[in-house]
């Protein structure tokens, strides 16, 4: 009597949706925040288009608001997977629910999977209602980004993934104390991601640091998309190709700090 | 070192040899050996800070150990502990259920992660056994510590484990409540076949429930046989003063 791994993760999943189910406040909160975000860039961005309208200044201003929006958007569509990912980590902690869980037969990759599916879930139940919005309010359909629109996401999920996994990882080991990573570890990549400028914006030994990281790929291959209506296939793939990295390195380091809380015995007693 | 073994021909379903775990500095369990027989419920006894917690969380896997070997139904814990784990389970005062799920919802999702074959009669048949009819479809967070209790212990049994880890069962629950949750431990004892350990203060509880008793201190097995066994060697009336004796360093009279 064991089960099977798709059977444990899916309980898994149904224990997180339950969570989610019990507290309207947590399902709006889901929408909150981002629908916040693209409202006041989405005015912005009117503003700034309108004013350059007037002033006759159109073409590459007038673009590059408008590429403000899908930017906000992709951006907080990393932001909510990652923290998908960590705060459905986190409730095990919040609840002291993580030793039940690790002297189960669910295993630390079938824990993982079950997270991951959480960190899709909350970002679609989050992220649809606001691209409605963008486009009610803004007309901006991101949509209407197609097939690079499925590049973008497979990318920055992947991306949140592997910081959900680090940010796990450390919470694992250290308690708590360090549950303040997890709200707070994309701003501190958020400007070295050049989420709503160019990679050219940087001196060159910062270029460096920004072509390390997975988003900045996306948000150059939206820029191109919208202003030269060219997708950009090899940042994609490069993206891509870094992301595995990522995320492999994040599966070894929750696995580690795992092992490391094991060995410090620590995960007795987790816990607010 | 001398292994603190039952009495009895089957293969012990735990096993635990030289076991060791240091903290930083602090040895908390200092090499350690003792077999659990099958179907036997055994007590480790000691105060604060023996060791007892330690090693079972060593037995569960959630504690590595710093050296030694642990065994469970002749598996290597350390290597393929998820070959037994869904024929243990816990219950642990240290540890608690997501508040904002139901008892039910609880249930299910244990009753998912043991791959319990008929979950919604294995919940139905706890729900009698445990008498949580009454709260079966309330948050868990909103119960009494007894309601808590007798969740708990059935998320222990979800599973119907033939090895049973517990620690501190009784913990904070009035003498009533602590009676009924004896009862139950005993009629699973019986009806399962099970293998209970336990980590105890309740020296009452110990002598009721336990045919053996492996005494703790400092991390070190100080003494080790059935209640009143030990009763008898230190020549004492109860085994709360044998705990006493051993705790303030008075050894059994020769």
């Amino acid at each position: 009597m064991s089960g099977t791994p798709l059977r444990r993760i899916g309980a898994l999943i149904r224990r997180y949706l339950y969570v989610l189910r019990s507290s309207w406040p947590r399902l709006a909160e889901l929408v909150y925040w981002p629908a916040i975000q693209m409202l006041t860039w989405g005015f912005l961005q009117s503003y700034i288009n309108a004013q350059a309208s007037a002033a006759g200044v159109t073409g590459r201003l007038a673009v590059a608001a408008g590429a403000l929006i899908g930017a906000l958007l992709l951006w907080d569509s990393l932001f909510r997977a990652q923290l998908g990912f960590s705060l459905s980590f986190l409730e095990e902690m919040w609840s002291r629910n993580l030793a039940n869980l690790l002297m189960s037969p669910l295993r630390p990759l079938e824990f993982i999977a079950a997270l991951t599916a959480m960190s899709v879930i909350r970002l679609v139940v989050g992220i649809i209602p606001v691209t409605i919005l963008a486009f009610w309010f803004f007309g901006f359909n991101l949509w209407g980004l197609g097939a690079a629109l499925v590049a973008f996401f497979v990318n920055l999920v992947l991306t949140s993934w592997a910081i959900g996994l680090f940010v796990s990882g450390l919470v694992l080991r250290n308690g708590m104390g360090a549950e303040a990573i997890a709200w707070s570890i994309l701003f501190f990549v958020m400007p070295f991601a050049c989420v709503y400028y160019p990679v050219s914006t940087f001196p060159s030994w910062l270029q460096w640091v920004a072509w390390s990281l997975p988003p900045t790929y996306v948000f150059e291959g939206l820029r191109a998309l919208l202003v030269a209506h060219v997708f950009r296939a090899d940042l994609m793939v490069e993206a891509l190709a870094i992301n595995i990295i990522l995320l492999l390195t994040g599966v070894i380091a929750f696995l580690k700090l795992l092992d490391s809380a094991r060995r410090a015995g620590s995960l007795l007693q987790m816990g607010e | 070192m001398p292994i603190a073994q039952s009495a009895g021909e089957a293969p012990p379903v735990i096993s635990a040899r030289s076991l060791r775990k240091i903290f930083k500095r602090t040895v908390a369990v200092d090499s350690i050996s003792f077999d659990i027989a099958a179907r036997s419920t055994t007590a480790l006894l000691g105060g604060n800070g023996a060791g007892k917690t330690t090693t079972i969380g060593m037995i569960m896997g959630l504690i590595l150990p710093t050296s030694g070997s642990i065994n469970v139904l002749g598996v290597d814990m350390a290597r393929e502990r998820y070959r037994v784990l869904a024929r243990m389970n816990f219950e642990s005062p240290y540890v608690d259920m997501p508040h904002r799920l139901t008892v039910r919802q609880n249930l299910s999702v244990f009753a998912g992660l043991y791959g319990v074959g008929e979950p919604v009669g294995r919940i139905a048949e706890l729900s009698r056994n445990l008498a949580l009819d009454e709260f079966l479809d309330r948050p868990a967070g909103n119960l009494s510590a007894g309601q808590k209790t007798r969740v708990a212990l059935a998320k222990a049994l979800i599973n119907d484990p033939e090895v049973l880890l517990l620690d501190e069962p009784t913990a904070s629950l009035d003498p009533d409540t602590a009676d009924w949750v004896r009862s139950r431990l005993e009629d699973y004892r019986r009806r399962r076949q099970a293998t209970i350990l336990l980590a105890s203060h309740n020296m009452s509880e110990v002598e009721r429930l336990c045919d053996r008793v492996i005494m703790l201190k400092a991390g070190r097995i100080v003494d080790d046989g059935a209640p009143q066994d030990l009763i008898d060697k230190f020549g004492r009336d109860t085994l709360e003063e044998v705990f006493l004796d051993i705790a303030r360093g008075r050894g059994a009279p020769s």
